[in-house]
């Protein structure tokens, strides 16, 4: 399973897109997730797991408590964004070259 | 083959790479590329000033910058050129957040080889390495994750999708 399948699986349930949602805000404990919502806290810690693993989830321990916060995975949505970037970019620039070698070859 | 496994080996999480083939001659990609860059780079979504950006400038000399330029004369920096080899090599610095914001202390790096290719084309291989100094940028990293990234992107779709 390539990582995007895993991320569109772990976002399929409506409960872990309303857990992640609720990480968008800051770091919070799986207490202060699931305050408020309708399920329970190990509940709560099952769909984190599964976040988690497709890596939109990342966790740190703070005193004794455990923090949940969106895994920014810097380097790696860069990457992935850079890549689209220079595809369409080039992609330009090899239209723009053709067009001017066409041009010049019919004087 | 030799070539996949030569790029296979190499592939550095640190960078990204790119491969075109032109059909033209590398003078003509040469010149395309550094002198008429306002002509093909995507200027209604890539650039950074507030003016609507109408060119695209390489300063062709070692040292010389690389800029936009607005509709109301402002320039706006993007970089600089590390080397200048015409025809066949180009290396500028790439100091743009991913958020599209200049900062001169980022210096991630784009290399250009234009290699001939048959009697009237070029290959044009790129990389833009150095990657890693977009890490200590965390939070325009999470802006992207979020917002513009092609992973934002996918979310969204999904969250379309899922809402229809």
């Amino acid at each position: 399973m390539t990582n995007a399948e895993r991320v569109l699986d772990a976002l399929g349930d409506p409960t872990r897109r309303t857990v992640f949602k609720r990480l968008r805000g800051g770091a919070r404990s799986v207490g202060e997730i699931a305050d408020g919502m309708d399920v329970s806290r190990p509940a709560v810690s099952q769909h984190l797991a599964v976040l988690k693993a497709a890596r939109l989830v990342t966790d740190r321990a703070e005193g004794t408590r455990r923090l949940y916060v969106v895994d920014a995975r810097g380097i790696d949505a860069v990457r992935e964004w850079l890549d689209g970037f220079w595809d369409k970019t080039l992609a330009a620039f090899k239209a723009a070259a053709e067009r001017e070698a066409n041009k010049e070859s019919k004087p | 083959m030799m070539t996949e496994q030569a790029s296979s080996s190499s592939v550095d999480p640190n960078s990204v790479r790119k491969v075109v083939n032109v059909k033209a001659p590398p003078d003509v990609a040469w010149r395309v590329f550094t002198e008429k860059m306002g002509t093909w780079w995507p200027l209604a979504d890539y650039k950074i000033g507030k003016a609507k950006a109408v060119d695209a400038v390489v300063e062709p000399r070692v040292g010389g910058r690389w800029y936009e330029r607005g509709e109301d004369g402002s320039t706006c920096e993007w970089g600089t050129v590390l080397a200048w080899e015409p025809i066949t090599r180009l290396v500028l610095s790439w100091d743009i957040t991913a958020d599209w914001q200049y900062d001169p202390n980022l210096k991630t790096e784009i290399e250009l080889r234009f290699i001939a290719e048959g009697k009237n084309g070029t290959r044009v291989e790129l990389e833009h390495r150095r990657l890693d100094r977009f890490g200590a940028r965390r939070d325009e990293m999470r802006a992207i994750f979020e917002t513009q990234g092609d992973w934002g992107k996918l979310l969204q779709r999904f969250a379309r999708a899922a809402e229809a």
